[in-house]
Protein backbone atom coordinates (compact mmCIF):
# COMPACT_ATOMS: atom_id res chain seq x y z
CA UNK A 1 0.00 0.00 0.00
CA UNK A 2 1.16 3.49 -0.79
CA UNK A 3 2.16 5.60 2.14
CA UNK A 4 0.84 9.11 2.63
CA UNK A 5 3.22 12.02 2.14
CA UNK A 6 3.38 12.50 5.90
CA UNK A 7 4.40 8.87 6.35
CA UNK A 8 6.89 9.20 3.52
CA UNK A 9 8.62 12.15 5.21
CA UNK A 10 8.77 10.30 8.49
CA UNK A 11 10.32 7.27 6.77
CA UNK A 12 12.85 9.51 4.97
CA UNK A 13 13.87 11.06 8.26
CA UNK A 14 14.63 7.61 9.67
CA UNK A 15 17.05 6.50 6.93
CA UNK A 16 20.69 6.18 7.82
CA UNK A 17 22.43 5.39 4.53
CA UNK A 18 22.60 6.88 1.07
CA UNK A 19 21.17 3.61 -0.34
CA UNK A 20 18.06 4.00 1.82
CA UNK A 21 17.76 7.57 0.62
CA UNK A 22 17.96 6.22 -2.93
CA UNK A 23 15.00 3.91 -2.17
CA UNK A 24 13.11 6.91 -0.83
CA UNK A 25 13.65 8.82 -4.07
CA UNK A 26 12.10 5.91 -5.98
CA UNK A 27 9.15 5.80 -3.61
CA UNK A 28 8.65 9.55 -3.95
CA UNK A 29 8.66 9.29 -7.74
CA UNK A 30 5.78 6.80 -7.50
CA UNK A 31 3.93 8.85 -4.88
CA UNK A 32 4.10 11.95 -7.08
CA UNK A 33 3.43 9.94 -10.22
CA UNK A 34 6.25 11.64 -12.14
CA UNK A 35 9.07 10.36 -14.36
CA UNK A 36 11.94 11.25 -12.02
CA UNK A 37 13.01 12.89 -8.80
CA UNK A 38 16.60 13.84 -8.12
CA UNK A 39 18.40 15.26 -5.13
CA UNK A 40 21.76 16.68 -6.08
CA UNK A 41 24.39 18.41 -3.94
CA UNK A 42 27.14 20.21 -5.78
CA UNK A 43 30.02 21.34 -3.58
CA UNK A 44 31.99 24.50 -4.30
CA UNK A 45 34.73 22.20 -5.65
CA UNK A 46 32.29 20.68 -8.16
CA UNK A 47 31.94 17.38 -6.30
CA UNK A 48 28.54 15.77 -6.71
CA UNK A 49 26.54 13.80 -4.25
CA UNK A 50 22.95 12.66 -4.12
CA UNK A 51 20.33 10.22 -5.21
CA UNK A 52 17.63 9.94 -7.80
CA UNK A 53 15.75 7.85 -10.25
CA UNK A 54 17.47 8.64 -13.54
CA UNK A 55 18.65 5.63 -15.53
CA UNK A 56 22.19 4.77 -14.39
CA UNK A 57 23.26 4.89 -18.04
CA UNK A 58 22.24 8.57 -18.11
CA UNK A 59 24.01 9.31 -14.82
CA UNK A 60 27.19 7.68 -16.15
CA UNK A 61 26.91 9.53 -19.42
CA UNK A 62 26.29 12.82 -17.55
CA UNK A 63 29.36 12.38 -15.38
CA UNK A 64 31.56 11.09 -18.19
CA UNK A 65 30.65 14.03 -20.46
CA UNK A 66 30.90 16.48 -17.55
CA UNK A 67 27.42 17.78 -18.41
CA UNK A 68 27.47 19.78 -15.19
CA UNK A 69 29.10 22.43 -17.37
CA UNK A 70 26.39 22.35 -20.06
CA UNK A 71 23.20 21.60 -18.09
CA UNK A 72 21.07 24.81 -17.98
CA UNK A 73 19.40 23.50 -14.81
CA UNK A 74 22.76 23.67 -13.04
CA UNK A 75 23.94 26.98 -14.52
CA UNK A 76 20.50 28.55 -14.03
CA UNK A 77 20.02 27.37 -10.45
CA UNK A 78 23.55 27.33 -9.06
CA UNK A 79 23.88 29.63 -6.05
CA UNK A 80 20.23 30.72 -6.46
CA UNK A 81 17.41 30.17 -3.98
CA UNK A 82 14.19 30.62 -5.94
CA UNK A 83 12.31 27.62 -7.38
CA UNK A 84 12.50 27.38 -11.15
CA UNK A 85 10.44 25.79 -13.89
CA UNK A 86 12.86 24.43 -16.50
CA UNK A 87 11.03 26.48 -19.12
CA UNK A 88 12.35 29.63 -17.43
CA UNK A 89 15.94 28.55 -18.11
CA UNK A 90 18.05 29.45 -21.10
CA UNK A 91 18.10 26.48 -23.50
CA UNK A 92 19.06 28.57 -26.51
CA UNK A 93 22.68 27.47 -26.94
CA UNK A 94 23.49 24.64 -29.32
CA UNK A 95 25.12 22.67 -26.51
CA UNK A 96 22.08 22.99 -24.27
CA UNK A 97 19.69 21.89 -27.03
CA UNK A 98 21.81 18.85 -27.85
CA UNK A 99 22.01 18.01 -24.15
CA UNK A 100 18.21 18.23 -23.80
CA UNK A 101 17.66 16.02 -26.85
CA UNK A 102 20.04 13.43 -25.50
CA UNK A 103 18.45 13.54 -22.04
CA UNK A 104 15.07 12.73 -23.61
CA UNK A 105 16.62 9.69 -25.30
CA UNK A 106 17.68 8.44 -21.87
CA UNK A 107 14.14 8.72 -20.51
CA UNK A 108 14.29 12.16 -18.91
CA UNK A 109 10.92 13.90 -19.24
CA UNK A 110 10.41 17.15 -21.15
CA UNK A 111 9.21 19.09 -18.09
CA UNK A 112 11.08 19.93 -14.94
CA UNK A 113 10.85 21.91 -11.74
CA UNK A 114 13.90 22.55 -9.59
CA UNK A 115 14.22 23.83 -6.06
CA UNK A 116 17.66 25.22 -5.27
CA UNK A 117 18.50 25.08 -1.58
CA UNK A 118 20.80 27.07 0.61
CA UNK A 119 22.08 25.28 3.70
CA UNK A 120 24.53 26.29 6.43
CA UNK A 121 27.52 28.34 5.28
CA UNK A 122 26.30 28.74 1.75
CA UNK A 123 25.87 25.01 1.01
CA UNK A 124 24.15 24.53 -2.36
CA UNK A 125 21.88 21.65 -3.30
CA UNK A 126 19.22 21.10 -5.90
CA UNK A 127 16.07 19.03 -5.87
CA UNK A 128 14.34 18.39 -9.19
CA UNK A 129 11.14 16.75 -10.28
CA UNK A 130 10.78 15.71 -13.88
CA UNK A 131 7.89 14.48 -16.01
CA UNK A 132 6.64 13.98 -19.54
CA UNK A 133 3.51 16.04 -20.11
CA UNK A 134 2.19 19.21 -21.71
CA UNK A 135 2.66 22.71 -20.30
CA UNK A 136 -0.80 23.04 -18.76
CA UNK A 137 -0.56 19.71 -16.95
CA UNK A 138 2.85 20.70 -15.64
CA UNK A 139 1.61 24.10 -14.45
CA UNK A 140 -1.21 22.38 -12.60
CA UNK A 141 1.22 19.87 -11.06
CA UNK A 142 3.35 22.73 -9.72
CA UNK A 143 0.38 24.55 -8.25
CA UNK A 144 -0.76 21.38 -6.51
CA UNK A 145 2.63 20.27 -5.22
CA UNK A 146 4.90 23.29 -4.88
CA UNK A 147 4.35 23.65 -1.13
CA UNK A 148 4.98 19.96 -0.29
CA UNK A 149 7.95 19.74 -2.64
CA UNK A 150 9.71 22.63 -0.93
CA UNK A 151 9.42 20.86 2.39
CA UNK A 152 10.36 17.42 1.04
CA UNK A 153 13.40 18.80 -0.81
CA UNK A 154 14.68 20.26 2.45
CA UNK A 155 14.20 16.95 4.27
CA UNK A 156 16.43 15.31 1.62
CA UNK A 157 18.99 18.05 2.11
CA UNK A 158 18.85 17.80 5.88
CA UNK A 159 19.54 14.07 5.59
CA UNK A 160 22.51 14.64 3.29
CA UNK A 161 23.93 17.26 5.66
CA UNK A 162 23.52 14.77 8.49
CA UNK A 163 25.36 12.03 6.55
CA UNK A 164 28.19 14.44 5.87
CA UNK A 165 28.31 15.52 9.50
CA UNK A 166 27.36 19.08 8.58
CA UNK A 167 23.86 19.31 10.03
CA UNK A 168 23.28 21.71 12.87
CA UNK A 169 22.68 19.63 15.92
CA UNK A 170 21.74 20.55 19.44
CA UNK A 171 19.79 23.47 20.78
CA UNK A 172 19.92 25.69 17.68
CA UNK A 173 17.93 23.11 15.74
CA UNK A 174 15.26 22.58 18.39
CA UNK A 175 12.13 24.60 19.00
CA UNK A 176 12.33 27.68 21.17
CA UNK A 177 10.06 28.00 24.24
CA UNK A 178 7.90 30.45 22.28
CA UNK A 179 7.33 27.96 19.45
CA UNK A 180 6.62 25.22 21.97
CA UNK A 181 3.99 27.45 23.64
CA UNK A 182 2.33 28.08 20.29
CA UNK A 183 2.33 24.38 19.37
CA UNK A 184 1.00 23.38 22.80
CA UNK A 185 -1.95 25.76 22.61
CA UNK A 186 -2.77 24.60 19.08
CA UNK A 187 -2.58 21.01 20.30
CA UNK A 188 -5.24 21.56 22.94
CA UNK A 189 -7.55 22.97 20.31
CA UNK A 190 -7.15 26.74 20.56
CA UNK A 191 -7.84 28.68 17.38
CA UNK A 192 -5.03 30.76 15.90
CA UNK A 193 -6.72 33.92 17.14
CA UNK A 194 -6.90 32.52 20.67
CA UNK A 195 -3.27 31.38 20.60
CA UNK A 196 -2.13 34.79 19.38
CA UNK A 197 -4.10 36.52 22.09
CA UNK A 198 -2.79 34.14 24.73
CA UNK A 199 0.82 34.77 23.73
CA UNK A 200 0.22 38.53 23.26
CA UNK A 201 1.40 38.45 19.67
CA UNK A 202 -0.33 39.25 16.40
CA UNK A 203 -1.68 36.54 14.13
CA UNK A 204 1.00 37.36 11.55
CA UNK A 205 3.75 36.81 14.14
CA UNK A 206 2.07 33.57 15.15
CA UNK A 207 1.95 32.51 11.52
CA UNK A 208 5.71 33.07 11.23
CA UNK A 209 6.38 31.10 14.44
CA UNK A 210 4.22 28.24 13.18
CA UNK A 211 5.87 28.32 9.74
CA UNK A 212 9.31 28.22 11.33
CA UNK A 213 8.34 25.39 13.71
CA UNK A 214 6.73 23.48 10.84
CA UNK A 215 9.96 23.60 8.86
CA UNK A 216 12.10 22.53 11.83
CA UNK A 217 9.72 19.64 12.53
CA UNK A 218 9.65 18.55 8.89
CA UNK A 219 5.87 18.88 8.75
CA UNK A 220 3.66 19.49 5.73
CA UNK A 221 1.03 21.55 7.54
CA UNK A 222 0.06 22.82 10.99
CA UNK A 223 -1.82 19.67 12.03
CA UNK A 224 1.14 17.54 11.01
CA UNK A 225 3.48 19.92 12.88
CA UNK A 226 1.45 19.59 16.09
CA UNK A 227 1.46 15.79 15.75
CA UNK A 228 5.20 15.74 15.20
CA UNK A 229 5.88 18.11 18.08
CA UNK A 230 4.02 15.68 20.35
CA UNK A 231 5.74 12.66 18.83
CA UNK A 232 9.17 14.21 19.32
CA UNK A 233 8.36 15.07 22.91
CA UNK A 234 8.40 18.85 22.52
CA UNK A 235 4.91 19.20 23.89
CA UNK A 236 2.88 17.24 26.37
CA UNK A 237 -0.85 17.61 26.34
CA UNK B 1 13.17 50.61 -13.06
CA UNK B 2 13.47 47.69 -10.66
CA UNK B 3 16.23 45.14 -11.11
CA UNK B 4 16.14 41.77 -9.36
CA UNK B 5 19.76 40.60 -9.38
CA UNK B 6 21.82 38.06 -7.51
CA UNK B 7 25.23 39.27 -6.35
CA UNK B 8 27.03 37.17 -8.98
CA UNK B 9 24.93 38.81 -11.73
CA UNK B 10 25.58 42.28 -10.34
CA UNK B 11 29.25 42.04 -11.31
CA UNK B 12 28.04 42.45 -14.91
CA UNK B 13 26.51 45.80 -13.96
CA UNK B 14 29.57 47.55 -12.49
CA UNK B 15 28.05 51.03 -12.24
CA UNK B 16 24.96 49.77 -10.44
CA UNK B 17 27.09 47.65 -8.11
CA UNK B 18 29.52 50.43 -7.27
CA UNK B 19 26.86 53.08 -6.64
CA UNK B 20 24.84 50.69 -4.49
CA UNK B 21 27.75 49.98 -2.16
CA UNK B 22 28.67 53.67 -2.02
CA UNK B 23 25.10 54.74 -1.30
CA UNK B 24 24.95 52.14 1.44
CA UNK B 25 28.11 53.63 2.99
CA UNK B 26 26.48 57.06 2.83
CA UNK B 27 23.23 55.89 4.41
CA UNK B 28 24.47 53.46 7.06
CA UNK B 29 27.83 54.99 8.03
CA UNK B 30 27.52 58.70 7.32
CA UNK B 31 23.86 59.34 8.05
CA UNK B 32 22.76 56.63 10.47
CA UNK B 33 26.22 56.22 12.05
CA UNK B 34 25.92 52.44 12.19
CA UNK B 35 29.04 50.52 13.04
CA UNK B 36 29.55 49.17 9.52
CA UNK B 37 32.76 48.56 7.57
CA UNK B 38 33.55 50.87 4.65
CA UNK B 39 36.56 49.95 2.53
CA UNK B 40 39.17 52.21 0.90
CA UNK B 41 37.00 52.63 -2.21
CA UNK B 42 34.12 53.87 -0.07
CA UNK B 43 32.05 50.68 -0.37
CA UNK B 44 29.96 49.36 2.48
CA UNK B 45 29.56 45.59 2.47
CA UNK B 46 29.41 42.81 5.03
CA UNK B 47 29.63 39.02 5.31
CA UNK B 48 26.08 38.57 4.00
CA UNK B 49 26.93 40.22 0.69
CA UNK B 50 29.40 37.36 0.23
CA UNK B 51 26.55 34.78 0.39
CA UNK B 52 25.22 35.65 -3.06
CA UNK B 53 22.06 37.42 -1.88
CA UNK B 54 19.29 38.55 -4.20
CA UNK B 55 19.22 42.35 -4.45
CA UNK B 56 16.11 44.30 -5.34
CA UNK B 57 17.37 47.58 -6.76
CA UNK B 58 15.73 50.74 -8.04
CA UNK B 59 17.92 51.72 -10.98
CA UNK B 60 17.98 55.37 -12.07
CA UNK B 61 17.76 56.28 -15.77
CA UNK B 62 21.54 56.86 -15.92
CA UNK B 63 22.17 53.31 -14.69
CA UNK B 64 23.09 54.26 -11.12
CA UNK B 65 21.60 52.99 -7.88
CA UNK B 66 18.57 54.82 -6.46
CA UNK B 67 17.67 52.48 -3.61
CA UNK B 68 17.84 48.81 -2.74
CA UNK B 69 17.30 45.96 -0.35
CA UNK B 70 18.96 42.60 0.14
CA UNK B 71 17.22 39.23 0.40
CA UNK B 72 18.50 35.92 1.78
CA UNK B 73 16.68 32.68 2.65
CA UNK B 74 16.43 31.95 6.37
CA UNK B 75 17.56 28.34 5.84
CA UNK B 76 21.15 29.61 5.73
CA UNK B 77 22.98 32.33 7.66
CA UNK B 78 20.93 35.42 8.40
CA UNK B 79 21.52 38.52 10.43
CA UNK B 80 18.40 37.96 12.55
CA UNK B 81 19.33 34.39 13.53
CA UNK B 82 23.05 35.12 13.91
CA UNK B 83 22.79 38.31 15.97
CA UNK B 84 19.27 39.23 17.06
CA UNK B 85 17.74 36.15 18.67
CA UNK B 86 17.15 38.20 21.82
CA UNK B 87 14.68 40.29 19.81
CA UNK B 88 12.63 37.36 18.52
CA UNK B 89 11.85 35.80 21.90
CA UNK B 90 14.63 33.33 21.14
CA UNK B 91 12.85 31.97 18.06
CA UNK B 92 15.24 31.04 15.26
CA UNK B 93 13.15 32.07 12.30
CA UNK B 94 13.99 29.48 9.74
CA UNK B 95 11.96 28.35 6.74
CA UNK B 96 12.32 28.26 2.96
CA UNK B 97 9.11 30.30 2.90
CA UNK B 98 10.50 33.16 4.98
CA UNK B 99 13.33 35.29 3.61
CA UNK B 100 15.35 37.93 5.37
CA UNK B 101 15.30 41.47 4.07
CA UNK B 102 18.18 43.72 5.19
CA UNK B 103 20.15 46.84 4.16
CA UNK B 104 17.08 48.72 3.00
CA UNK B 105 18.85 51.70 1.48
CA UNK B 106 17.65 54.92 -0.10
CA UNK B 107 20.36 56.75 -2.00
CA UNK B 108 20.78 60.56 -2.08
CA UNK B 109 18.80 60.72 -5.33
CA UNK B 110 15.88 58.62 -4.06
CA UNK B 111 12.46 60.25 -4.35
CA UNK B 112 9.52 59.54 -2.04
CA UNK B 113 8.38 57.03 -4.67
CA UNK B 114 11.61 55.01 -4.53
CA UNK B 115 10.95 53.39 -1.14
CA UNK B 116 7.42 52.48 -2.20
CA UNK B 117 8.64 51.01 -5.49
CA UNK B 118 11.10 48.81 -3.59
CA UNK B 119 8.38 47.62 -1.24
CA UNK B 120 6.11 46.88 -4.17
CA UNK B 121 8.91 44.84 -5.72
CA UNK B 122 9.39 43.02 -2.41
CA UNK B 123 5.70 42.14 -2.46
CA UNK B 124 6.14 40.78 -5.97
CA UNK B 125 8.91 38.49 -4.69
CA UNK B 126 6.66 37.27 -1.85
CA UNK B 127 3.81 36.51 -4.22
CA UNK B 128 5.90 35.22 -7.09
CA UNK B 129 7.76 32.66 -4.98
CA UNK B 130 4.89 31.76 -2.64
CA UNK B 131 6.62 33.12 0.49
CA UNK B 132 4.75 33.93 3.67
CA UNK B 133 6.85 36.83 4.98
CA UNK B 134 10.09 38.76 5.11
CA UNK B 135 11.87 39.18 8.40
CA UNK B 136 14.33 42.01 8.87
CA UNK B 137 16.36 44.26 11.13
CA UNK B 138 15.75 47.98 10.93
CA UNK B 139 16.61 51.29 12.51
CA UNK B 140 14.10 53.56 14.33
CA UNK B 141 14.48 56.17 11.62
CA UNK B 142 13.16 53.78 9.01
CA UNK B 143 9.88 53.40 10.90
CA UNK B 144 8.65 56.74 9.58
CA UNK B 145 9.56 55.84 6.01
CA UNK B 146 7.86 52.45 6.16
CA UNK B 147 4.80 54.08 7.65
CA UNK B 148 4.64 56.76 4.98
CA UNK B 149 4.69 54.23 2.16
CA UNK B 150 2.01 52.14 3.87
CA UNK B 151 4.21 49.12 4.59
CA UNK B 152 4.91 49.20 8.31
CA UNK B 153 6.50 46.01 9.60
CA UNK B 154 5.18 44.21 12.60
CA UNK B 155 7.76 44.62 15.34
CA UNK B 156 8.85 41.40 17.06
CA UNK B 157 11.25 43.08 19.43
CA UNK B 158 13.44 46.17 19.89
CA UNK B 159 16.59 47.15 21.70
CA UNK B 160 17.67 50.70 22.56
CA UNK B 161 15.56 53.81 22.89
CA UNK B 162 14.35 56.57 20.60
CA UNK B 163 16.50 57.21 17.55
CA UNK B 164 18.95 54.48 18.55
CA UNK B 165 16.36 51.71 18.68
CA UNK B 166 17.01 48.69 16.49
CA UNK B 167 14.12 46.35 15.82
CA UNK B 168 13.35 43.03 14.21
CA UNK B 169 10.14 43.06 12.23
CA UNK B 170 7.99 41.11 9.81
CA UNK B 171 6.45 42.12 6.52
CA UNK B 172 3.58 40.32 4.90
CA UNK B 173 1.87 41.61 1.80
CA UNK B 174 -1.84 41.35 1.14
CA UNK B 175 -3.88 42.90 -1.66
CA UNK B 176 -4.75 45.94 0.47
CA UNK B 177 -1.09 46.63 1.28
CA UNK B 178 -0.20 46.19 -2.37
CA UNK B 179 -2.80 48.75 -3.47
CA UNK B 180 -1.61 51.20 -0.80
CA UNK B 181 2.04 50.87 -1.70
CA UNK B 182 1.35 50.98 -5.44
CA UNK B 183 -0.43 54.33 -4.97
CA UNK B 184 2.58 55.69 -3.10
CA UNK B 185 4.98 54.37 -5.72
CA UNK B 186 2.97 55.80 -8.58
CA UNK B 187 3.44 52.48 -10.36
CA UNK B 188 0.97 49.88 -11.50
CA UNK B 189 1.53 46.36 -10.19
CA UNK B 190 1.68 45.19 -13.84
CA UNK B 191 4.91 47.05 -14.53
CA UNK B 192 6.55 45.57 -11.44
CA UNK B 193 5.41 42.13 -12.54
CA UNK B 194 6.90 42.82 -15.97
CA UNK B 195 10.29 43.58 -14.37
CA UNK B 196 10.00 40.50 -12.19
CA UNK B 197 9.21 38.28 -15.18
CA UNK B 198 12.11 39.77 -17.10
CA UNK B 199 14.44 38.73 -14.28
CA UNK B 200 13.03 35.28 -13.54
CA UNK B 201 10.99 34.27 -16.55
CA UNK B 202 7.26 33.80 -16.30
CA UNK B 203 6.98 32.29 -12.87
CA UNK B 204 3.98 30.14 -12.01
CA UNK B 205 2.05 32.01 -9.33
CA UNK B 206 2.00 29.89 -6.19
CA UNK B 207 -0.40 30.17 -3.33
CA UNK B 208 1.44 31.28 -0.20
Amino acid sequence: MERSREQFIEALEQVSTLEDMQDCSEELRDLLNVAHVVYHWVSSKGEQYGCGTYDTAWVDRYLEQDYLRVDPVISGCYARFHPTDWKQLDWSSKGARAFFKEALEYGVGNQGYSIPMRGPNGQFALFSVNASCDDDTWAEFQTQNHHDLILISHVFNQKALEFEGLADKGPTKGLSPREIDAMSLLAVGYSRAQVAQNLSISEHTLRVYIESARFKLGALNTTHAVARAMQQGYIVV
Amino acid sequence: MIRFVYADQLTELPKLRETMHMDRAWQFKTRLKWDVAVDKDGWESDAYDALNPLYVIWQLPDGAHGGSMRLLPTTSNTMVNDHFLHLTDGVRIESPKIWECTRFCLGPRATPQTAAALMLAGGEVLQGFGLTSFVGVFDARMVRIYKRIGASPEVLGSQGKGRDAISVGLWGFDAAAQARVARQAGLGPQIVRHWFNRAFGHVMRQAA
